[in-house]
C-alpha cells in the first residue's frame, strides 16, 4: 500500500489521500487553516456508484458497486479541482476539491504542511494500530514433541 | 371473467403505520443508532453489503433498522437504493496482494512467509454464550505486536513457482456485467463468479456442503483465506490519470483442490476462488467450494449429477432477492385465478361422480 | 486544464436532461417536426442542440465515435468531463457524432441483431441548417406525410430496407433538432 507522497503524480496521491479520509477531517483541517476562497462548480457534488472490479486472480469480474461522491469546481484564479470519494459525503467532496485547486496555488506548501502531512499521519497511525492487532493473533508454532525416535 | 376491486387502502395504511410503531417497539427503551448497527452488528451490515451488491456501510446499517433485522429485506432495500444511483464508472481490478490483512490463514502450509494471522475470529470460541455482555459498559482492548512490513503473498504462488497448481491468465478486459445485461447460459468466470459472489449465503453454503458429503465432491483444502482491506483506484477521464477512490474490506478465500487429471488436464492442483465484501468468511469458503464444482466441464472431469455441478440450476437461483420476489408474490391476491382453479376442480368432481354412479349402476 | 472546456454542462443537471429528454423523444416519436433545445454549451465546432443530447443520453457505458473535426481534444474533454463516455471507432459505438460526410459510410456501424435490434448505433448529424422543406417522410408518428431537409435521400431508403434491424438519427443545427428512426420512410 502507498502510504507516502510520490514525486511521480503528487496529485494522484494527495486525491487518494483525501478520498481515504474519515468523514469531515478535510474540512476541519483546511477550515483551521485559511478561510475559503471563492469558487465556481463546475459540477455540483453528486452521489453515484462505481463498479469494483476483482481481478487479482485470473480475468477480472464484477465484485458489487460502491457509493461515491463527486464535484469539480475552479477557483476565481482558473484552477480547477475535482473530487472522487468514497461515500456519500456531499461536504468532504466539496473539501477535497478545494484543497485539489488550491494545491495548484501558490498556498500548496502550505497545505501541504497543514492538511495533506497531518492527514497522512493519522491515517499510517490508524493503520499501523490495526496492522498491530492482527500482529499480535500471529501463531507461534512450537514443536512439542517429533514422532521419529 | 375479470373484476376489477378496490379497497384495502386504509387497511394498508394502518399496516404500515403499525409496521413502523412495532419497528420501533417499546419507547421506554433506547432507539437504535445508524452507527451502533454499523459498528456493533458489522457482520450484518457485511452480510447486506455483499448481497446487496453495494459497499456502503452506513446504507446497509440503515437498511438493517428499517428492516427490522431481517436480512433479506434489508439487501431488497440496498438494490432498490442502487438502482437510482448513476454509475460514475468502473475500478481498476483492486488487488488482493496488497490487502492490509487483519486475518490471514492457511490450511495447506503451516509455516508460510506472512504467518497465519487468526485476526478477529469466532474460531476457537467456545460457542458458549457470555453473560457479561448482557451487563453494559465493557470496554475491551485487543492486544498490540510490532507488526511486519510488506505485502502479504499469496500462497498459491508457493505452488504456481513449482507448476503444481493451474495457471489462471490475468486478464484486465472489461467484463460481462450481470446488473445490465441479463445473465445468459453458459455464463463464463466472471458472470460466475459475480452470480455467486452477491449470491445467499445459506444457498451458497448448502450448496457448498453438498459437494463436501459427496454431491460432486472436489477435494478442497483452504489454500488461503484472507481479509482486509484494499484500495480502489478508478481511471478519472477528465484526469487522464487513475486515482484512489476510497478502500474496501473484502474476504479471499482460494480453495487447492486435488485433482488427478482427465482426459484434457495434467494431475495437478486445481482452484476455487471465492470473494466478497465485507467480513464474509463463511460465504466466502462457500463460493470457492462452488465455483470449483461448476468447473467441472472446463476441468474435463464426469457429471455426477449433483446440484452443485449443474451452473444453470446454481446461478438462476442463488439471488435471494429474485428468489423471495417469485415467492412471496404467491401470498399477494390471486383471488380471480383461484376462483377459476375452484371452478375447474369442482368441475372434475362433478364428472368424475356421474362416471361413478353410471359404473356402478352397469 | 482549463475550465472553459469543463464548463457548459448542464447547471440544473435532474431539470434539464429531463427536458432535453423529452425534445429527444418528441423529435424520435414524430419524425419530420422540429424541437428546440437548449441547456448545453459545448466547445466548437459541436452544436448546443448535439451537445444537449449527448449529456442527455451519454454515460460511461455508451461508447461514442467522434467523426472528423468533431473529435478534437476541445470536444474529447468536455465530452469525457460531463459523460465519462468511452471514445471508440465507427463499428462498436452506440453513437455516433459528426457531419453526414465525415460519418460516411453507414455501412461499417452496428445495426443490431435479430435478437437484439437495439443493439444498433443512433448517429447524430451536425446539419448547417435544418428546415421543414425537403424529402418526404411517411411511416409511424407521422400523421399522412410531412416533409425534412435530409442530407441524402438513398441512404435513409438503404438504412429502412434492413427493418428492424437498421441505423436511427439526430439532426441537429444550432439549438435545434429533428429525428429518423429506422422506421420513417423517406422519398
Amino acid at each position: 500500500m502507498k502510504d507516502t507522497v510520490s514525486e511521480i503524480n503528487p496529485r494522484k496521491d494527495w486525491m487518494g489521500l483525501m478520498a481515504k479520509a474519515p468523514q469531515g477531517r478535510v474540512a476541519a483541517l483546511l477550515d483551521a487553516e485559511i478561510s475559503r476562497p471563492a469558487f465556481t462548480w463546475l459540477r455540483a457534488p453528486e452521489l453515484g456508484s462505481t463498479m469494483v472490479r476483482a481481478g487479482a486472480t485470473g480475468a477480472a469480474f464484477n465484485l458489487g458497486e460502491m457509493t461515491i461522491t463527486r464535484c469539480a469546481l475552479t477557483l476565481d484564479t482558473g484552477e480547477v479541482g475535482h473530487s472522487y470519494i468514497q461515500g456519500r459525503q456531499k461536504a468532504d467532496a466539496e473539501a477535497a476539491a478545494l484543497v485539489d485547486a488550491l494545491m495548484q496555488t501558490e498556498m500548496a506548501s502550505r497545505l501541504r504542511e497543514t492538511v495533506l502531512k497531518p492527514l497522512q499521519a493519522e491515517m499510517v497511525t490508524a493503520k499501523a494500530a490495526r496492522a498491530a492487532k492482527a500482529a499480535a493473533t500471529k501463531v507461534d508454532f512450537f514443536t512439542m514433541t517429533r514422532g521419529e525416535d | 371473467m375479470y373484476v376489477a376491486v378496490k379497497g384495502g387502502e386504509r387497511a394498508i395504511q394502518n399496516a404500515h403505520a403499525w409496521l413502523a410503531e412495532e419497528r420501533r417497539g417499546p419507547t421506554d427503551i433506547a432507539e437504535l443508532g445508524i452507527t451502533q448497527i454499523r459498528e456493533q452488528l458489522s457482520l450484518a451490515v457485511n452480510r447486506v453489503m455483499a448481497e446487496g451488491s453495494l459497499y456502503d456501510p452506513d446504507l446497509a446499517a440503515l437498511a438493517i433498522k428499517q428492516a427490522r433485522g431481517d436480512l433479506i429485506e434489508a439487501i431488497f432495500l440496498i438494490r432498490a437504493y442502487r438502482t437510482t444511483l448513476p454509475r460514475f464508472g468502473a475500478s481498476e481490478p483492486v488487488d488482493t496482494g496488497i490487502m492490509a490483512c487483519d486475518r490471514r490463514i492457511s490450511a495447506t502450509f503451516k509455516d508460510l512467509p506472512g504467518g497465519q494471522v487468526l485476526g478477529p475470529t469466532f474460531d476457537y470460541t467456545h460457542r458458549l454464550l457470555d453473560f457479561k455482555l448482557a451487563a453494559d459498559g465493557e470496554a475491551p482492548n485487543a492486544p498490540s505486536r510490532e507488526p511486519e512490513t510488506g505485502n502479504v503473498p499469496h500462497v498459491t504462488e508457493f505452488l504456481n513457482r513449482e507448476g503444481l497448481i493451474e495457471e489462471v491468465p490475468h486478464d484486465d478486459t472489461p467484463p460481462p456485467d450481470l446488473t445490465r445485461e441479463p445473465l445468459e447460459m453458459p455464463a463464463d468466470r466472471a458472470l460466475r463468479l459475480q452470480a455467486l459472489t452477491r449470491a445467499d449465503e445459506g444457498f451458497t453454503l448448502g450448496l457448498a456442503y453438498s459437494t463436501q458429503r459427496g454431491y460432486g465432491r472436489n477435494h478442497a483444502f483452504v489454500g488461503e483465506l484472507r481479509i482486509g482491506s484494499v484500495p480502489v483506484e478508478m481511471d478519472i477521464p477528465e484526469l487522464g490519470f487513475s486515482v484512489e477512490i476510497g478502500e474496501v474490506i473484502l474476504t479471499e478465500c482460494e480453495t487447492v483442490n486435488q485433482f488427478t487429471g482427465s482426459k484434457t488436464e495434467p494431475p495437478q492442483f486445481t482452484r476455487g476462488y471465492g470473494l466478497v465484501f465485507g467480513q464474509t468468511e463463511r460465504k466466502a469458503i462457500s463460493m470457492a467450494l462452488v465455483d470449483r464444482a461448476l468447473r467441472w466441464e472446463e476441468l474435463g472431469e464426469d457429471n455426477v449429477g449433483a446440484p452443485a455441478q449443474d451452473a444453470e440450476f446454481v446461478l438462476y437461483h442463488a439471488d435471494n432477492i429474485q428468489a423471495t420476489g417469485f415467492l412471496e408474490h404467491i401470498k399477494l391476491p390471486h383471488y380471480v385465478d383461484f376462483q377459476s382453479e375452484l371452478e375447474l376442480v369442482r368441475k372434475l368432481r362433478h364428472e368424475a361422480g356421474a362416471q361413478q354412479v353410471q359404473e356402478a349402476a352397469e | 486544464m482549463q475550465a472553459n472546456t469543463l464548463s457548459g454542462g448542464f447547471t440544473k443537471p435532474a431539470a434539464q436532461s429531463a427536458h432535453a429528454f423529452r425534445r429527444v423523444l418528441e423529435a424520435m416519436a414524430r419524425p419530420g417536426t422540429i424541437q428546440d433545445i437548449e441547456g448545453a454549451a459545448p466547445p466548437a465546432p459541436m452544436s448546443p442542440a448535439m451537445g444537449a443530447v449527448l449529456l442527455t443520453l451519454c454515460d460511461t457505458e455508451t461508447p461514442v465515435y467522434l467523426a472528423g473535426d468533431m473529435d478534437c481534444e476541445a470536444v474529447r474533454t468536455w465530452l469525457a468531463f460531463h459523460t465519462g463516455a468511452p471514445f471508440v471507432g465507427p463499428a462498436h459505438c452506440m453513437f455516433a457524432v459528426g457531419s453526414w460526410d465525415a460519418l460516411a459510410p453507414l455501412a461499417v456501424y452496428p445495426i443490431g441483431t435479430s435478437e437484439y435490434p437495439d443493439r444498433s448505433a443512433t448517429l447524430i448529424v451536425e446539419r448547417s441548417e435544418l428546415s421543414v422543406k425537403g424529402a418526404t417522410l411517411t411511416g409511424p408518428g407521422i400523421k399522412g406525410q410531412t416533409t425534412l431537409s435530409v442530407p441524402d435521400v438513398d441512404a435513409f431508403q438503404t438504412n429502412r430496407k434492413l427493418f428492424p434491424l437498421g441505423l436511427d438519427f439526430i439532426l441537429t443545427s444550432g439549438a435545434r433538432l429533428a429525428a429518423l428512426p429506422r422506421s420513417t420512410k423517406v422519398s
